[in-house]
C-alpha cells in the first residue's frame, strides 16, 4: 500500500502573532520566525505511519509512504524531518505561495497521483496559514475519490482493505467507511494515543502527539531520496482563480480592567456591561 | 447583479441561525451587485423546515429531499447543488462555515471549476468587484480576496453577520433530485455519534464558560458546567484541555475549532494561546479568571481577576445567584 501525505511548511503557528504586513499590504511576511511542517500536515505524517505500521512504533511499514510538498527550495529541511519521523521518501515541486490557491495545489497532487499511483492521500485539515480548509476536498473530487474529512480515528482491517473513518463533526461524529483510492483529511484527535487502530499494531498504545524523529531516524533520512519537480514538469494548469489582493491588520482588542473580587466582578457585569 | 444560491444549515431538525446570518450576507452582496438570493435545503425530509426557511426573504426555497440526504455526503450532495446552481444560472454559492459547509463546498468548486474563499466575514466592493475579508494566520492577518471565475463560491463566518430577522412566505419549490451517483459506491455512512448535551449549542449562545487546562482533569470541568447552566449557557474549552483528555473535541473554541462571538464569554483557567483567541475575540464581553497575572488572555479581557479558579468559581456562583435574586 502506498500513500502520499502532502506537508506544508508554514510559519511558528505559536507566534503568528508576530507575523508582519509589508508597507504595500501584499505581502505577509514572517522574518524571524522559525518554519515548521504544518501541524494538521505533521499529523498527517503520523497516521501515515500509524496506519502501515506492523507495531506500535516500530518503523517497520507495510508499504511506503511519500510527503510531498509545495514550495521552495528550502522545505527540504521540513521534509528531511517528515522522513526522520519515519517517512521514506520526499517529493518537492517548486513554487511560489503567492501564485497558487487551493485549486492549483489540488490540481498539482492530481498530477502527483497520477504519477504515483497512491492508495491513499492524506491532508492536513488545514494549514494554520492561510486557514482555508479546502484542498483536500478539491482533489477528491478532481480524482473522482471518495473524501473522508476532518479524521479523528481511523480503524483499518489488518489486510488494509478500507478504512472506516470518525469525522469530527458539528454536533457530534460521523462515521464513515472508504474504499481505495481515498482522500482522508485529518484533525486534531488523529494523533491521540487511540487516534489509529489498524489491528495489527496493537496491544500498546501510542504516545500523544506526532513522534519525535530519533537520532537513527535523523541520520537514516539524509540519505532518503528526495524528487524535486516543477509544475511545468507535472502539466499543472497554474491560473489563480482566488486572488489575495491585499493584507490588513484586525483591530486589536484591548486589555480591560483587573478587579480584585469576585463581588466586584459580578458587580460590573450586571451595572457596567450589563450582560448578567 | 448576481443571484445567490444559499446551503441552509439544518441540524436536529432546525434550521440554524447561521442560515439567518448566510441571509444578511447574501442581503449585503445584492446591497453592493443588485440580484437575489434563494435558499437550498437537503435532507430526507424537510417538511418540518420548510416553513422556517420560506419565512427567509428568498426568491425562492428548493428542497431536495431523498433518502439519506440528512447523512451530508459530500459525494452525494455536492452534484445536487451543482444542478441547481446550474439550471438556475447562479453566479455565487454561500453556506456557513459548519462542518457541512466546509466539507461539502470545496468539492463542489472543483466540479464547478469555480474558486472559493473560506470563513468570510465582511463583504465590500471596489473595482468592480465583490472583495471578500477573511482571518488568517489564526486572525492575525485579515486578507482580502477576489475570486476570478464566473461562479464564486464561500462560506461566512455566521459569527460576524446579524441574523435575519425572519419575513414574508417564499415560494418553495420540491426539486427532482438526481440519482445517486457511482462513487457512493465506494463510501458508505455508518453512523452519527450525537454528542449529547441539554446545553445550547456552542455557536449560538449568548453566553459561553470555558475552561483550559487549568481546570486539571475531565471532572473538574463541573464547575465549569455549573456556571455555564447558571447562566443558560454552553460549555467550551480550549485546545490544550481537548488535548489532555478534558472533554470532547466537539466544543473545542478555536482557530481550528468552533468560532464563537456570545455577549459574555467567560475564559476559565486558560492562557489565550493565539491559537484560542482566533474562535473567541469577537465576543461583546470577555471575562477572564486566571492565577497567573501575565496570563495572555488578560490582554484581550474587559474584565479579568487574577486568582485560583477553584476558589473563585464557586464565589462566583454564589455571587451571581445572589443577584439573580
Amino acid at each position: 500500500m502506498k500513500i502520499l501525505v502532502t506537508m506544508k511548511r508554514v510559519a511558528d503557528p505559536d507566534n503568528a502573532n508576530k507575523v508582519k504586513i509589508s508597507g504595500d499590504a501584499t505581502q505577509v511576511t514572517s522574518e524571524g520566525l522559525e518554519w515548521k511542517p504544518n501541524p494538521f500536515d505533521e499529523y498527517g505524517v503520523e497516521a501515515a505511519l500509524r496506519i502501515l505500521e506492523d507495531g506500535v512504533g516500530s518503523g517497520k511499514l507495510r508499504g511506503e509512504v511519500v510527503v510531498v510538498t509545495i514550495g521552495p527550495e528550502e522545505v527540504t529541511q521540513q521534509i528531511r524531518q517528515c522522513l526522520a519521523m519515519g517517512a521514506d521518501r520526499g517529493i518537492l515541486v517548486s513554487g511560489d505561495d503567492d501564485k497558487l490557491d487551493a485549486m492549483i495545489v489540488a490540481r498539482t497532487m492530481a498530477k502527483l497521483v497520477e504519477k504515483e499511483q497512491p492508495d491513499l492521500v492524506i491532508m492536513g485539515k488545514q494549514a494554520v496559514d492561510g486557514d482555508s480548509n479546502q484542498a483536500s476536498q478539491m482533489l477528491a473530487e478532481i480524482l473522482g475519490w471518495p473524501q473522508a474529512t476532518f479524521a479523528g480515528h481511523v480503524e483499518a482491517p489488518e489486510d488494509l482493505s478500507s478504512l472506516t473513518v470518525t469525522r469530527e463533526v458539528d454536533g457530534g461524529a460521523a462515521k464513515v467507511k472508504v474504499a481505495f483510492p481515498a482522500v482522508l483529511s485529518v484533525d486534531l484527535r488523529i494523533v491521540t494515543p487511540t487516534g489509529v487502530n489498524n489491528n495489527v499494531a496493537t496491544g500498546k498504545d501510542y504516545q500523544e502527539g506526532p513522534r519525535y524523529a530519533s537520532l537513527r531516524g535523523i541520520m537514516k533520512a539524509k540519505k532518503k531520496p528526495i524528487d524535486k519537480l516543477t509544475l511545468d514538469d507535472l502539466g499543472v494548469d497554474q491560473t489563480l482563480q482566488v486572488r489575495t489582493v491585499s493584507f490588513t491588520q484586525p483591530a486589536a482588542r484591548s486589555a480591560g480592567v483587573i478587579l480584585e473580587t469576585v463581588q466586584e466582578l459580578v458587580q460590573k457585569l450586571q451595572d457596567e456591561a450589563k450582560v448578567l | 447583479m448576481g443571484n445567490v444560491l444559499i446551503i441552509a444549515q439544518i441540524q436536529d431538525g432546525e434550521v440554524k441561525k447561521a442560515t439567518n446570518s448566510t441571509v444578511t450576507f447574501a442581503t449585503e452582496v445584492a446591497s453592493h451587485i443588485g440580484g437575489t438570493y434563494s435558499i437550498l435545503a437537503l435532507g430526507d425530509d424537510l417538511s418540518g423546515q420548510s416553513e422556517a426557511l420560506a419565512a427567509l426573504g428568498a426568491q425562492k426555497v428548493f428542497l431536495a429531499q431523498a433518502d439519506g440526504l440528512d447523512n451530508a455526503l459530500a459525494e452525494r450532495w455536492a452534484p445536487i447543488i451543482e444542478k441547481v446552481v446550474v439550471d438556475g444560472a447562479f453566479q455565487m454559492v454561500v453556506s456557513p462555515a459548519s462542518s457541512t459547509g466546509k466539507d461539502v463546498l470545496p468539492r463542489l468548486a472543483a466540479r464547478l471549476g469555480a474558486g472559493m474563499a473560506s470563513e468570510v466575514v465582511q463583504v465590500a466592493f471596489n473595482d468592480g468587484k465583490l472583495n471578500y475579508t477573511r482571518p488568517m494566520y489564526a486572525g492575525n492577518v485579515n486578507g482580502t480576496v477576489v475570486i476570478d471565475t464566473p461562479i464564486e463560491i464561500l462560506t461566512i463566518r455566521p459569527t460576524e453577520f446579524e441574523a435575519f430577522s425572519p419575513t414574508g412566505a417564499s415560494p418553495v419549490e420540491k426539486i427532482d433530485v438526481p440519482q445517486a451517483p457511482e462513487i457512493l459506491g465506494k463510501i458508505e455512512f455508518l453512523g452519527f455519534e450525537k454528542a449529547e448535551s441539554t446545553r445550547p449549542d456552542l455557536a449560538e449562545a449568548g453566553v459561553v464558560v470555558s475552561g483550559g487546562r487549568g481546570l486539571k482533569s475531565g471532572e473538574n470541568f463541573k464547575l465549569i458546567e455549573d456556571l455555564a447552566d447558571l447562566l443558560g449557557g454552553a460549555v467550551g474549552a480550549t485546545r490544550a484541555a481537548v488535548d489532555a483528555g478534558y472533554i470532547h473535541n466537539d466544543f473545542q473554541v478555536g482557530q481550528t475549532g468552533k468560532i464563537v462571538a456570545p455577549d459574555l464569554y467567560f475564559a476559565v483557567g486558560l492562557s489565550g494561546a493565539l491559537q484560542h483567541v482566533a474562535g473567541m475575540k469577537s465576543s461583546k464581553v470577555i471575562v477572564a479568571i486566571n492565577k497567573d497575572e501575565e496570563a495572555p488572555i488578560f490582554q484581550v479581557s474587559d474584565y479579568g481577576v487574577v486568582a485560583d479558579l477553584f476558589k473563585a468559581l464557586p464565589e462566583l456562583l454564589e455571587e451571581i445567584k445572589k443577584v439573580a435574586k
